[in-house]
């Protein structure tokens, strides 16, 4: 793609983008393969920050109040003579959930991979607004700085919870923090705007950019997953900005929107924080699930089980996530009858769930698997999402939920959604896509390793905390050796805090492979796995604008096995029909 | 490791165990249904030379059906859970010959006031008790919840009750104990650095033993002997005072 | 909450008795200093030779409030530390002979600026549940050391007006935090939120004429340059009172200070009462009744 720019000369010059800049290729680039990249380096480094903020709590709760090893390194104010304060393990608790969720998950999933796939997948040339793209890029780095540099405040960094509850987070005087807390709050309505910023387009780009013969119902399941996804993300982003410049007026300039000692209104932040946070815990599985039912499809060599239940359960889970927002507010003091309500639109909100691992284990059978890293990743991903879907209707059933709401139970379910979950399909979908980003493959014998022990690791970090959540453990507790029925639950926290030393470990070893394999893996085909979608018919890496011709699609998305191909066991989505016989749809 | 929940001692704590059973065997009938069947087919069709996957699209059927049953389950445990619900938390759930009790939460202390003699709230024989409360067992409590300043949460982990607290509101919160003896309240909502240390004794009295706390209780608080803090003779406490500029770090006790 | 609004009441209380007793700016002192004392005079290095003092009592008439008791029965760890009647309130430190302790007396007005800062700590220690000074005075910039002594978490919650507050905890005994106040404040509460009974206040000044009360009320204020001085006494109960005093050259002016139990406020209630509606249709319901101002 060549475009005309105007030299100030006024000679009209043609820019090729093979003679760009270091800088205008890599830096300041609106390719969305770039974007895409730039977006994996930034996500993959919150990961690693909240990752550490995580060890610092375990270490915390395992050996309460002894000193920190390197503890001398924090100052006063966080760790004097290395042991933590308490008000520092309330910022650490606040800002690994701020970091993991809106830096981690979030931009792993819709910022590296929405804007890698969904042009490659849809056989586009670029993103419909590729400067906008970078723009994206661009408000949420300085975004994820803000929200680090508020550690380093007076104060310290926010204390409130990621959910920032007011009026503790509305009120300096209760928490000891102010300028952390509005850093905090501009650090997310800055992403927000990216977020919004991002979800324009990719919505704009699926409905107006798919190649001649990409209709709807032959789009993979992944471009699917974003592109509800990003109308989630444009539906509810607003309204967490609104509510943070809302709490931010409460700190700053003296409103009470959330405040009751002048008519404000605690529960109003909690609606509007869930309004837009029920929405968001989607918008952090479902793109995991597309990537798991094509990973799952392309390493069992079969279509996908159901592909327009599968589209029908992406967008009901969608339409019914927005009306779950109360189930986070059982026991808030909202009316016990709207309480009955949202208790059966929230266990409605399994029904789809169960569909998606039904049709998941219907892809496997009969398949002929192989067990590729990414497989083994998908494979993780639907036998621990099992788990945290499991989990959930404890707590959507409001009379049990008044026994377990804001405890470990809640800490063990969305550990099993979000790193079970989520993070095992970013793995899953890191290794699968890797060849195609850098053009080398990833280490299949410590791919496989890293996932083996990511699996032992994670259960035995959090599945006991199931039973601590049971035995009554409350959530954000600085010290749990101070009540009569936690105090005896020190060993399952020893054994936790060992596990999640392990844990962390195995992402070190992600960690080499992942850039070991970036400049010495092995050189990568345009197709390593034999897969049917758009990106696999061009080389790897693809070049800016990505098709050497333009795709014309006449498949479906996950056409393994055909039986009327015999040469192979796939059926690319751009294969002419006259080289093969039409599929069937 | 725990595997199971505390001892319970409230009334409608059958209720709420119960419904944890039956959840527990729904969702392990799930969980060994899907966990079992993907490790059989991984093993059963792992990959092997020459095998080719079966090619298909799906199965109407088999979708119906693993659509329709989950619908089912959550439905019945829909109704079953909104029964129990409306009995523990609904609107007019408390009984009528409730025993009333204020609770009122701060950062990081419980305080709660009891009616005194006449059992009526708001009169002048109320007196008040901070991070402890007590109460008789047999008989329901009626709490009514407020907080002064942030969010908190009122946890009895052994009564099954938890609500939060909120400023502003006025909450009411049932239970009754059906057994004498001490147990905690923890809060349950992050509230800030002390969240960790709000914590206040439960003391659960046998209905006779309860009159004499309450009738002791009254008893010291209008008892006219407290000496005025007159700082030559307070026993317990002394001077405490500094002169500014010299010996400063002397001190003795007190201070309010 | 209701200690924080027994606190603004003090300080608005104090405020008020200010305002009436002519001393003009309650927070600073500086700015009326050259109209009301008349001397612009104070070098801040006192020739010791001509150096005077300020010596006085703090008398209290009537009957002081009586004390109350501190239910500390869940922090057994400072609750054994008052065998006997238990732990008392001593908001009013009145003597036998009627003299009155825990008072800060400063040099309101009169004193130039640029006296040095030092920098010894003062110490704010927290024993048993209770701060030690329970009063406590230092200067702008002046460190305060910050010390728990109990082996159980306490955090140090300050509400200045002016200042910049600090809220920070300590959670293990022997732990130290140092912190100080860059502008003058009479007086800087501070309070622990784990242990609601636990307040003391600080009253941050501009150079170091100022003092505490003992127990039998005296105070003084030496090596004070000769002059015209406004001096306050602020108590927390009793509010604050003022009076014009003259130093002469190596001489000792007398003052004295006579509260007495009519200044005391009226206890802050707790709130309004709660009244609780018992619905036709059998629900309940529970109303803070309104206080008519």
């Amino acid at each position: 793609m060549a475009t005309i720019v105007a030299e100030p000369t006024g000679i009209p010059v043609v820019e090729e983008h093979h003679e760009m800049s270091f800088i205008r290729k890599y830096i300041f680039s609106s390719d969305h393969k770039v974007i895409g990249i730039q977006f994996l380096f930034l996500s993959l480094f919150f990961l690693l920050v909240g990752g550490l903020l995580a060890m610092l709590m375990r270490w915390q709760l395992a050996w309460p109040g002894r000193p920190m090893p390197f503890g001398g390194l924090f100052p006063e104010t966080m760790a004097p003579d290395g042991i933590m304060l308490p008000e520092f393990y309330i910022s650490l608790v606040t800002m690994h959930g701020t970091f993991m969720v809106f830096f981690a998950i979030m931009l792993l999933l819709v910022g590296v991979f929405a804007n890698y796939l969904i042009p490659l997948q849809i056989g586009a040339p670029d993103m419909a607004f590729p400067r906008l793209n970078m723009l994206s890029f661009w408000i949420a780095v300085p975004s994820g700085l803000i929200a680090l540099a508020s550690f380093a405040v007076e104060g310290g960094a926010a204390g409130a919870g990621w959910t920032s509850y007011a009026p503790l987070s509305g009120m300096p005087e209760y928490s000891g923090v102010s300028m952390g807390q509005q850093m905090w709050i501009v650090s997310l309505v800055l992403l927000g705007l990216s977020s919004i910023l991002g979800s324009t387009n990719y919505i704009t780009t699926v409905i107006n950019m798919r190649a001649p013969g990409m209709l709807w119902t032959r789009m993979p399941l992944t471009v699917w997953a974003l592109f509800v996804t990003a109308i989630l993300g444009l539906l509810a982003m607003p309204v967490l900005s609104g509510g943070l410049i809302m709490l931010l007026f409460d700190q700053t300039i003296g409103t009470h929107f959330f405040l009751p000692e002048t008519g404000g209104q605690p529960l109003l932040w909690q609606h509007l924080f869930w309004f837009f946070g029920h929405p968001e815990v989607y918008i952090l599985i479902l793109p995991a699930m597309g990537f798991v039912s094509e990973i799952l499809s392309a390493g069992s060599r079969k279509p996908v089980f159901g592909y327009k239940a599968m589209v029908g359960a992406i967008v009901a889970i969608a339409f019914l996530g927005f009306i779950v927002w109360g189930h986070h507010m059982f026991q808030s003091g909202m009316n016990p009858v709207l309480g009955t309500s949202f208790m059966v639109s929230t266990l409605v909100i399994a029904v789809p769930s169960a569909i998606k691992t039904f049709n998941w284990m219907g892809t496997m059978w009969r398949g002929n698997l192989h067990f590729h890293t990414p497989m083994l990743f998908a494979i993780g991903f639907v036998m621990l999402f099992v788990i945290g879907g499991l989990s959930g209707i404890f707590m959507a059933s409001a009379p049990f939920d008044i026994y377990i709401h804001d405890t470990y139970f809640i800490v063990a379910h969305i550990h099993y959604v979000l790193f079970g979950g989520a993070l095992f399909a970013i793995f899953g979908a890191i290794y699968y896509w890797f060849p195609k980003m850098f053009g080398r493959m990833m280490n299949e014998r410590w791919g496989k390793i890293h996932f083996a022990l990511t699996f032992i690791f994670f259960n035995l970090a959090f599945f006991p905390m199931h039973t601590q959540g049971l035995a009554g453990m409350m959530r954000r507790l600085y010290d749990t050796t101070g009540y009569t029925h936690t105090a005896d639950l020190q060993g399952t926290h020893l054994l936790i805090t060992i596990s999640a030393f392990a844990l962390f470990s195995t992402g070190v070893i992600f960690a080499i492979n992942f850039f070991g394999s970036m400049f010495r893996g092995e050189r990568a085909p345009p197709n390593p796995w034999n897969a049917t979608s758009l990106e696999w018919q061009t080389p790897s890496p693809p070049k800016h604008g990505n098709w050497e011709q333009a795709p014309v699609v006449y498949h479906g998305p996950h056409e393994y096995s055909h039986p009327d191909v015999t040469d192979k066991d796939w059926l690319a989505q751009n294969e002419r029909p006259d080289v093969v016989s039409p599929a069937g749809h | 490791m725990n595997w199971s929940l505390p001892e319970n001692i409230a009334t409608y704590g059958g209720k709420i165990d119960a419904l944890f059973w039956v959840i527990t065997v729904v969702t392990a009938i799930a969980f060994v249904l899907v966990e079992v069947g993907i490790i059989w087919f991984c093993i059963k069709y792992r990959r092997r030379e020459g095998q080719r996957a079966f090619y298909t699209h799906g199965s109407k059927s088999l979708e119906i059906l693993w659509t329709a049953v989950p619908a089912l389950a959550m439905v019945a445990l829909g109704l079953y859970s909104a029964n129990v619900w409306a009995q523990i938390k609904g609107r007019n759930s408390a009984p009528s010959e409730s025993l009333h009790i204020a609770v009122s939460a701060k950062q990081f202390e419980w305080n709660v006031t009891y009616a005194g003699a006449d059992e009526v709230l708001g009169t002048s024989d109320d007196f008040s008790t901070r991070n402890q409360l007590h109460f008789p067992a047999n008989r329901p409590i009626l709490v009514w919840l407020e907080s002064e300043d942030v969010l908190h949460s009122f946890f009895i982990p052994q009564l099954r009750v938890k609500q939060d607290a909120v400023p502003g509101m006025t909450i009411p919160v049932w239970f009754e104990a059906t057994k004498a003896g001490d147990y905690q309240i923890g809060c349950a909502e992050l509230c800030g650095l002390g969240h960790y240390r709000m914590r206040a004794r439960v003391r659960i009295h046998e209905p006779e033993a309860y009159e004499a706390w309450l009738d002791e209780q009254i008893a010291v608080r209008t008892d006219p002997g407290l000496p005025t803090a007159v700082a030559a003779t307070a026993g317990s406490g002394g001077n405490d005072v500094d002169d500014g500029q010299e010996a400063r770090h002397e001190h003795s006790a007190g201070g309010m | 909450m209701l200690e924080k609004t027994g606190l603004l009441a003090t300080v608005a209380a104090a405020g008020l008795v200010w305002a009436c007793g002519g001393g003009g700016d309650a927070d600073t002192g500086d700015g009326d200093t050259a109209a009301d004392a008349g001397g612009e005079t104070a070098a801040p290095v006192v020739d010791p030779a001509t150096a005077g003092a300020i010596s006085g009592l703090i008398a209290f008439e009537g009957e002081a409030p009586a004390a109350e008791r501190i239910d500390m029965a869940e922090e057994p760890e400072c609750n054994n530390a008052y065998p006997g009647e238990g732990a008392l309130t001593q908001n009013a430190l009145v003597s036998s002979d009627g003299k009155l302790g825990n008072v800060f007396v400063y040099v309101k007005e009169g004193l130039g600026a640029g006296f040095p800062t030092p920098s010894q700590p003062a110490v704010l220690d927290q024993e048993n549940c209770r701060y030690h000074p329970h009063i406590l005075g230092v200067q702008v910039d002046q460190p305060l050391l910050i010390r728990n002594s109990d082996p159980i978490l306490h955090n140090i919650n300050s509400q200045p007006s002016i200042n910049r507050g600090f809220n920070i905890s300590q959670p293990q005994a022997g732990m130290e935090t140092t912190r100080d106040f860059g502008m003058a404040e009479v007086m800087i509460p501070v309070k622990c939120d784990v242990h609601g009974w636990m307040s003391a206040y600080v009253g941050v000044v501009d150079h170091p004429y100022y003092a505490v009360s003992r127990g039998d009320g005296s105070f003084s204020l030496p090596n004070l340059p000769p002059g015209d001085y406004v001096v306050e006494a602020w108590h927390e109960l009793f509010g604050a009172q003022t009076t014009n005093v003259t130093v002469g050259e190596g001489a000792t002016a007398e003052v004295s200070f006579t509260f007495n139990a009519g200044m005391a406020r009226n206890a802050v209630p707790l709130g309004d009462p709660l009244i609780i509606k018992h619905a036709d249709d059998g629900s309940i319901t529970a109303v803070r009744e309104q206080s008519g101002d």
